[in-house]
């Protein structure tokens, strides 16, 4: 056990600290509305998030790499208990009314387990992908890292919490990309969810079957593996379009929202244009901390959890989004670079599959506010409002603070 | 696991260049949405969160010659909701139903606006009582939209003395929205009606102010002054001609018995200094809505108060129309004032087979045109028609503004009715070319026959008569003198037209209606109508002071029998202007 300690990475946990601050001026702004509602006093329970999440992160800090690499399995098995108990006495509240994502224990409701979840999966991936010694390169080869997302991913998709989903999605390639697998092998264990979204258009998902047959005849998988992926871009291009038709059009209505939600311009379709109109109208300088319209007379859906940047964009203006994105940019650039350091291999995933995580809540959130992306319910790291998140985000914070002082100063050879 | 530095640094690498793909994808997106696209989510967001409240603006206030007024506004409420539906409209309405009494009418009428326009703020009570307007104001945190706020409302002071002259003002009908003169105009918002409201509304109608209230999301109001309001404003007053005592004094005299018309006007420049049709209505119920009950009483009062007998009715004139037989028959050279004709007057006249009676069953003799017109002698009058001929006498009536408007400035005039010209094709068509004889010559002749006129229009002649052959156009609002001549006469005949109508009054059919110290001249008709064989119309058209005049008065009372009833009141009404102290015309500005 190597005790080398390094001053740990001060840029990071002040990058956290500017956004955190950020996030809970936002989340107060987003309480000043003329009619007041609960979101009024969130910022203080928000504050006190944060500081229970600062000292777990403190903590966290203090502890060791490789007694996170111990805990990852029981971690792991803990969070997938858990959800699995969500399927039965789960609630819905806030964002996610609908799904049953709340733990709760006698009516109190105590978080979203899958915040939790993530984490855990992310460490749990980092220690079966640095257990191998060479990285897989065939399809099969990724069965251990696929059951271990599948596991937790099927029990959130049940909530369902589609948001979610997309980022176990995200940390699941990104940290295959890093345990260095290769883009063929990345691209062939994506095909059938390329195929899935590309089915829509039989042209599309025509040119993308030749390419891929291209990739299969260049790379030449096992017949088996060749055999699986022609039958499940099949099964995704093909029979999914006919299933579609199947559907009930509320069904099919509910789906297409999801894709293209101006379909439904009086639900989630107005949120978004209600989110674009508050966004495009703060301009260059915005109207002013606090004094979003749009935001003020309730025209802005979730302006504290899911819609909080829209809130920066109307008031802050095109600045104060060139300043939160900028901060996020530099702290997923000081993650990466954490993770490129790290002293050894699990570390070095882990490192990276939080900052997949995190940079995959920003695209998709900010993205969904600016009408990039379909309305998934996910929150934006240090913002958004939530405990959970807030925590498990310090928490995430802790962790790399933690593989930054036992990192090396500079990039070189990882001793395997 | 492939960990060796190398392929860790390229890895990092090809990461951070995702990563800061993405970002820049992000952010340009949103210099798209907020620097490209600014104006056009700002825009947006304003009509998000500014709802437009109109200001009701004043109506200008209709002052008579020397300032005092005729029409003015004064406050009331106006009670309109900002609705996000119709029903939620409804549901507001009857939940004011339940407080106060709230008629079907007036919710039908509600959710009519509301279809026309659905951006304003539909009015739900256009002049609401002040109890309803403190009953609402006290409970406004239940009906959240609902705006209360002043709306002059139009007053008329004189009432039912000034209705024939003034008309009223009342909501824009759906017809009126239709048509391209009321482009601009919003259903809910008030319109001159009749009257000079109706023909001076673009002078009349004000500036419709907007004040700027902040909504939320779901449409409650949660700021008053949003924006700086625009301020209604008030044109400029509209300066008539009325002389509103005079206008007082004719409708006190007509009283509530009598039906007709009178128009009084000044003869050189044509000012109109009173018009009244009896009977009259109150203008001031018709403001915020007239009550049903007095719209029915109105519609079905046989006497038709709504009908503008100075402008709409029209009349056989009879005998005042003989001067017109006279100048004609003048201007053709075939009669002077002192001409008699062949046969004398034994009350009656025997053409064909047909016997004329004269008014006067005793006959008047021997008599020459100017004793004619004086005693009003008929027998004279079907000769001297005939001496001129049908065609001429048709063709002189038309010339002498018999088919025509009188031009007054208030809407919907009447033309006269009057033969055309030539005669023969009009009765053709009327009776057939076997149903007539030259017995319509006679007839005409005297002022019966095919031949209705207007007050106005008989005001208008004897403006002319009057002075030198100019009749002057009658002006309500104050304007240029517009005189078109008529007809021309050598002086000697003119005045001895003009000595004729003196005697009319001094000793002929109009004596009894003879003033102290002022010299009327004038002629009384006494029409035969259709709808009445016992009671004629009584007509009175004549001038005062004789020798210098002032003031011509056209009375006319339907079914009032003897032209001198109508004489009476004429001249009453030509003292009352000429005794009472000498109106100066005050400076004015702009009108």
């Amino acid at each position: 056990m190597s005790a080398r300690r390094l001053p740990a990475d001060w840029p990071l946990p002040v990058l956290a600290l500017l956004l955190t601050a950020f996030g809970i001026a936002m989340v107060y702004s987003a309480g000043q509305t003329d009619v007041p509602t609960m979101v009024a006093g969130i910022w203080r329970t928000q504050l006190m998030w944060f500081t229970l999440g600062l000292g777990v992160a403190y903590v966290i800090s203090r502890t060791s790499v490789r007694l996170l690499e111990w805990g990852s399995v029981w971690m792991y098995l803990g969070a997938c208990a858990m959800l699995l108990l969500l399927i039965f006495i789960g609630q819905g509240a806030g964002t996610a009314a609908s799904t049953k994502s709340w733990l709760a224990i006698g009516g109190v409701r105590l978080g979203q387990p899958s915040e939790l979840a993530k984490i855990a999966v992310v460490l749990m991936l980092a220690r079966v992908l640095s257990a191998q010694r060479t990285a897989p390169t065939s399809l099969f080869a990724l069965w251990r890292p696929a059951v271990i997302a599948l596991v937790p991913w099927v029990l959130i998709m049940a909530q369902p919490d589609l948001g979610t989903g997309i980022v176990f999605i995200g940390i699941f390639f990104a940290m295959l990309f890093w345990s260095g697998v290769s883009w063929p092998l990345l691209l062939m264990a994506a095909s059938p969810g390329i195929s899935l979204v590309l089915a829509f258009s039989t042209g599309l998902w025509g040119m993308w079957a030749f390419l891929f047959a291209a990739l299969l005849y260049w790379k030449r998988p096992p017949l088996l593996e060749v055999t699986f992926l022609a039958v499940a871009n099949f099964v995704m291009g093909v029979l999914a379009p006919l299933l579609w038709d199947k559907l009930n059009p509320y069904q099919q209505r509910r789906l297409l929202v999801f894709l293209d939600p101006s379909a439904d311009p009086r639900a989630s379709g107005y949120h978004v244009i209600q989110s674009q109109v508050a966004i495009g109208s703060g301009g260059l300088f915005g109207k002013g901390f606090t004094d979003g319209s749009q935001k003020r007379l309730a025209f802005l859906p979730e302006q504290h959890t899911d819609f909080i940047f829209p809130v920066v964009g109307e008031e802050l203006g095109f600045l104060g989004v060139t300043l939160a994105l900028g901060l996020f940019c530099i702290l997923l650039l000081r993650t990466v670079r954490i993770a490129s350091r790290a002293s050894s291999p699990f570390a070095s995933l882990t490192a990276f599959g939080l900052t997949a995580a995190w940079f995959t809540h920003i695209i998709v959130n900010v993205g969904m506010t600016v009408g990039l992306m379909p309305i998934t319910g996910i929150p934006l790291p240090f913002f958004s409002y939530g405990g959970s998140f807030m925590l498990a985000c310090w928490m995430a914070v802790g962790i790399l603070v933690l593989i930054s002082s036992e990192g090396r100063g500079k990039a070189d050879a990882l001793v395997i | 696991m492939s960990f060796h530095p190398n392929d860790v640094q390229h890895r990092a690498r090809v990461a951070s260049g995702l990563l800061f793909a993405g970002f820049l994808l992000l952010l340009a997106a949103f210099f798209r949405t907020q620097v490209l696209q600014n104006a056009r989510y700002v825009l947006a967001s304003e009509e998000n969160r500014l709802r437009e409240i109109p200001l009701p603006a004043p109506r200008g206030i209709i002052y008579d010659r020397t300032g005092k007024i005729i029409a003015e506004n004064v406050p009331g409420y106006s009670i309109s909701l900002l609705a996000r539906n119709e029903d939620s409209l409804r549901v507001t309405m009857r939940r004011i139903g339940a407080l106060a009494t709230v008629t079907p009418e007036q919710e039908g009428a509600a959710v009519r606006r509301y279809r026309r326009d659905r951006t304003r703020p539909t009015v739900l009570f256009g002049d609401a009582p002040f109890e309803l307007v403190s009953l609402l104001e006290e409970r406004r945190s239940e009906f959240p939209g609902l705006i209360i706020q002043s709306a002059p409302k139009r007053h008329y002071p004189d009432g039912a003395a000034v209705s024939a002259l003034v008309g009223y003002t009342g909501e824009i009908s759906d017809a009126e929205l239709g048509q391209d003169a009321y482009a601009d105009y919003k259903a809910g918002q008030q319109v001159g009606k009749d009257g000079i409201e109706r023909q001076y509304e673009t002078r009349l109608r004000g500036r419709e102010g907007v004040r700027f209230v902040e909504v939320d999301a779901r449409g409650r109001v949660v700021r008053e002054d949003a924006r700086e309001d625009l301020v209604p404003e008030a044109p400029q007053p509209l300066w008539t001609n009325i002389d509103l005592d005079l206008q007082r004094f004719v409708a006190e005299v007509f009283g509530d018995s009598l039906i007709g018309g009178v128009v009084a006007m000044e003869p050189r420049s044509g000012e109109v200094l009173a018009l009244h049709s009896a009977p009259t209505f109150d203008p001031n119920r018709f403001i915020g809505g007239i009550p049903r009950s007095y719209w029915t009483e109105l519609q079905e009062d046989e006497r038709r108060p709504l009908y503008n007998k100075a402008i709409k009715g029209t009349y056989p004139p009879g005998s005042i129309w003989k001067l017109q037989t006279a100048i004609i028959g003048m201007q053709h050279g075939l009669v002077d004032m002192d001409d008699r004709m062949a046969t004398p007057c034994t009350g009656g006249y025997q053409f064909g087979n047909r016997y004329f009676r004269c008014w006067d069953r005793k006959g008047h003799g021997d008599v020459t045109l100017a004793e004619a017109i004086e005693h009003s002698c008929d027998v004279y009058f079907y000769q001297l028609g005939l001496k001129i001929g049908l065609t001429r006498l048709i063709a002189g009536g038309i010339q002498l503004g018999s088919r025509e408007r009188s031009g007054i400035d208030l809407p919907a005039e009447n033309r006269p009715l009057f033969p055309t010209d030539p005669p023969k094709a009009y009765y053709d068509k009327l009776f057939g070319p076997q149903g007539w004889s030259n017995a319509v010559t006679l007839n005409l002749s005297i002022g019966q026959g095919e031949n209705s006129q207007t007050v106005v229009n008989m005001a208008r002649f004897y403006t002319a008569l009057a002075t030198d052959g100019h009749a002057a156009k009658p002006e309500i609002v104050r304007g240029q003198a517009e005189r078109v001549k008529l007809f021309e006469l050598p002086p000697a005949q003119m005045k001895g037209m003009q000595d004729a109508l003196t005697n009319v009054v001094g000793r002929g059919t109009a004596a009894g209606s003879r003033l102290q110290g002022i010299a009327v001249a004038g002629k009384t008709g006494t029409a035969q109508n259709a709808q009445d064989k016992v009671n004629d119309h009584a007509w009175f058209v004549g001038y005062a002071p004789a020798d210098d005049p002032k003031i011509v008065v056209a009375v006319m009372l339907e079914f009032g029998g003897h032209g001198s009833r109508a004489a009476r009141i004429a001249t009453r009404i030509m003292e009352r202007h000429l005794k009472q102290r000498v109106v100066a015309m005050p400076e004015t500005e702009g009108e």
